[in-house]
């Protein structure tokens, strides 16, 4: 007997993060249902999702409005339970994880898209730096004050911000008290949803170059959604492009850009010749509805290198050379 | 094909200075002067109802049989009722009551609305169900015959009055309770505090009640003239507090029978509680104006 032959370049590390075939089946109404019908169909909001997170590691996640980023991001979470596959965090389902006590909660922080919305209205911004220190117990009573001064140092606001109410800031700093929050419980893993779209540039920027100096400083875990191709290339080492449900290529961020695999990720990189420009109307013709997926591949009806057999096999996520993976049957290979 | 990636700043600019939250704005009282008037005269009010021993010129129930019925004079300002007691100083006293009894009318509403509001809003399902019905049974109903009922349970008499108002008011306040709690609780900050791990109670607590409590309590200065209206109108009835006690419900029905030759009789109280219903919605209204950032319309 031997043991199973381990990879020279593969160290035994643990993901911080695993997902494998992670499927999400929302029931809705039924299009077109009559008056008091109760019929419902599912909506596969995530269909075989496979992704692992490792330590340290920056990762975007980019897709088209409705492919399921937010949905990924609740599962990742443990705010929703996904109705198929496992979601590990460390090697535990996540559900499990998150209910035995708050070590979950303290090590993975979530920065809203709507950080306006996230913070309660009725709090100073200093209350609301407060209540994750208490919560988890970060700093004695006596070293709040100076803590919640740090925090908003370390995001670039003014230490009387705290005495502030979060209707009297702007958009960018309300989200610098979002990340600020988000920081307070030391986690080591960050989450973010759309955390810069909607600002304008120099204050992107800002926010961006924030970010990543949080993140290699403090040796975060970045998961980050973006729809911007040039904020991914930017903030993260690696991307994951997902596609109705699916994550159809992942990689580093510059391998997957220069080199597109998934005729999808090419697309939406020639259709985003100027980063940091919101990805418009990336592709022709329309995403086909997540409640009536195309037969095979589900890229099959705007794929301009489809063929035949596109429409008979659904490609899953596959290894394609080195930390590369791609959910196609024909992959464009650089020539 | 090489991808150009932005100079993104590599110092970090000082973020942009904070917007000055307290904008000088006009005050209240210039911008809305019927508001200043009308708390003026609410104040008015307050102030005759607390010092009305020293600001009411005679004993509201001393009887003078001397000057029974008598027009206003310079005596009595106000005239005086069929025992010869001074109407001035049966108002005055009479705003004591209205007060007491609207204020603390209205908080057993509130306190009770706020427990049966927060109780459907967050519990959701059979219970929410339940207990919305329970309360749409009695809302059905106006205020007045609910405390009319009330009373009927518990008798008359001054406290009696303000539980049966309070009670008859829990209805409305719990409606309007559990609409504000439906729509905190399903905003982001309530579940980023979840993703916490906070715990459940602590965020009804911290998130919750607080951005209920205060709509509550905007409409708690509204209902108050409710709260009046309805145990007047007990008094009126003769099912509310108890003569000789000086209500004004209760002098407009004493003196119902004696409008055609002594109108001042009914005329003095009905005149009080009409200025003070006044006033009090109008203060209402601007202090929900004010507060309420939907309905504001200047920034
Ligand atoms: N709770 C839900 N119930 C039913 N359908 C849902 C629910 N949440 C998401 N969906 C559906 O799942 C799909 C994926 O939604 P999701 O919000 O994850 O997309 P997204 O990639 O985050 O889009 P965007 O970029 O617009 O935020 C959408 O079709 C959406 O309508
Ligand atoms: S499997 Fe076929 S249809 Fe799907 S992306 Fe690849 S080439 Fe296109
Ligand atoms: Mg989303």
């Amino acid at each position: 007997m031997t043991l199973p032959p381990q990879a020279p370049n593969a160290p035994p590390v643990q993901p911080i993060f695993e997902l494998i075939e992670v499927e999400q089946v929302f029931e809705v109404p039924k299009p077109g249902r009559p008056l008091f019908s109760r019929d419902t169909v599912g909506l596969r909001a995530l269909d075989g999702v496979r992704l692992s997170i490792r330590k340290g590691t920056s990762l975007a996640i980019v897709g088209e409005s409705g492919s399921g980023k937010s949905t990924l991001l609740r599962v990742l979470l443990g705010l929703d339970k996904p109705s198929g596959g496992r979601a590990l965090y460390r090697g535990k389902p996540i559900g499990e994880a998150r209910a035995q006590g708050t070590d979950f909660a303290r090590d993975v922080a979530m920065v809203y898209q709507d950080a306006r919305g996230s913070l309660d209205p009725r709090m100073t911004i200093g209350a609301i730096l407060a209540e994750p220190l208490r919560h988890f117990n970060i700093v004695p009573p006596e070293g709040e004050a100076q803590r919640i001064a740090h925090l908003l140092d370390r995001v670039g606001l003014p230490v009387d911000a705290a005495e502030r109410f979060p209707s009297g800031l702007s958009g960018g700093q309300v989200r610098r008290v979002a990340i600020a929050r988000a920081l307070a419980s030391e986690p080591s893993v960050l989450v973010a949803d759309e955390a810069v779209s909607g600002l304008d540039v120099s204050t992107q920027a800002q926010l961006l170059t924030l970010l990543q100096s949080l993140q290699r400083d403090m040796g975060l875990t970045l998961a980050f959604i973006t729809h911007d191709l040039g904020v991914a290339s930017y903030l993260c080492e690696e991307i994951a492009i997902m596609y109705l449900g699916r994550i159809v290529e992942t990689g580093p961020t510059d391998a997957v850009l220069n080199a597109p695999a998934h005729p999808y990720s090419a697309a939406l990189r020639a259709a985003a010749p100027q980063f940091f420009e919101p990805l418009s109307e990336p592709l022709p013709g329309e995403i086909p509805s997540p409640l009536d997926l195309p037969k095979g591949c589900r890229f099959s009806t705007r794929c301009p290198v489809a063929q035949s057999d596109c429409q008979s096999k659904d490609p899953q996520l596959g290894k394609l050379g080195s930390g590369r993976a791609v959910a196609c049957i024909h992959p464009i290979t650089q020539a | 094909m090489s991808i150009q990636t932005p100079e993104a700043p590599t110092t970090l600019p000082p973020a942009a200075p904070l917007d000055t939250a307290n904008r000088s704005r006009r005050s209240v009282f210039v911008r809305r002067p019927f508001f200043t008037i009308a708390l003026i005269v609410a104040v008015a009010y307050l102030v005759a109802a607390i010092f009305a021993p020293q600001v009411a010129p005679f004993d509201p129930v001393q009887q003078d049989f001397n000057v029974m019925m008598q027009p206003p004079t310079a005596a009595h300002l106000f005239g005086t009722d069929s025992y010869g007691q001074d109407i001035l100083s049966r108002v005055i006293y009479g705003a004591r009551f209205a007060l007491i009894i609207g204020i603390f009318a209205v908080l057993i509403g509130a306190a009770g609305g706020l427990v049966i509001g927060l109780a459907a809003g967050l519990s959701g399902g059979g219970s929410e169900w339940a207990l919305m019905r329970l309360i749409d049974a009695i809302l059905a109903l106006p205020s007045l015959i609910l405390a009319v009922a009330f009373i009927a349970i518990l008798g008359q008499g001054v406290d009696k009055v303000v539980i049966a108002v309070g009670l008859s008011m829990i209805g409305p306040f719990a409606r309007t309770v559990r609409g504000d709690v439906l729509q905190v609780r399903v905003q982001l900050f309530i579940e980023a505090a979840q993703l916490m791990s906070i715990p459940y109670l602590r965020v009804v607590w911290r998130h919750v009640l607080p951005n209920v409590i205060f709509p509550l309590a905007v409409q708690v200065t509204i209902r108050i003239s409710e709260a009046i209206l309805v145990s007047s109108s007990l008094s009126f009835l003769g099912i509310g507090v108890t003569p000789p006690t000086p209500d004004w419900g209760l002098m407009i029905a004493e003196g119902r029978d004696f409008v055609s030759f002594a109108p001042w009789m009914s005329a003095m109280p009905g005149f009080a509680l009409a200025l003070l219903l006044i006033a009090l919605t109008i203060v209402g209204d601007g202090i929900r104006e004010e507060f309420d950032p939907k309905l504001r319309k200047d920034p």
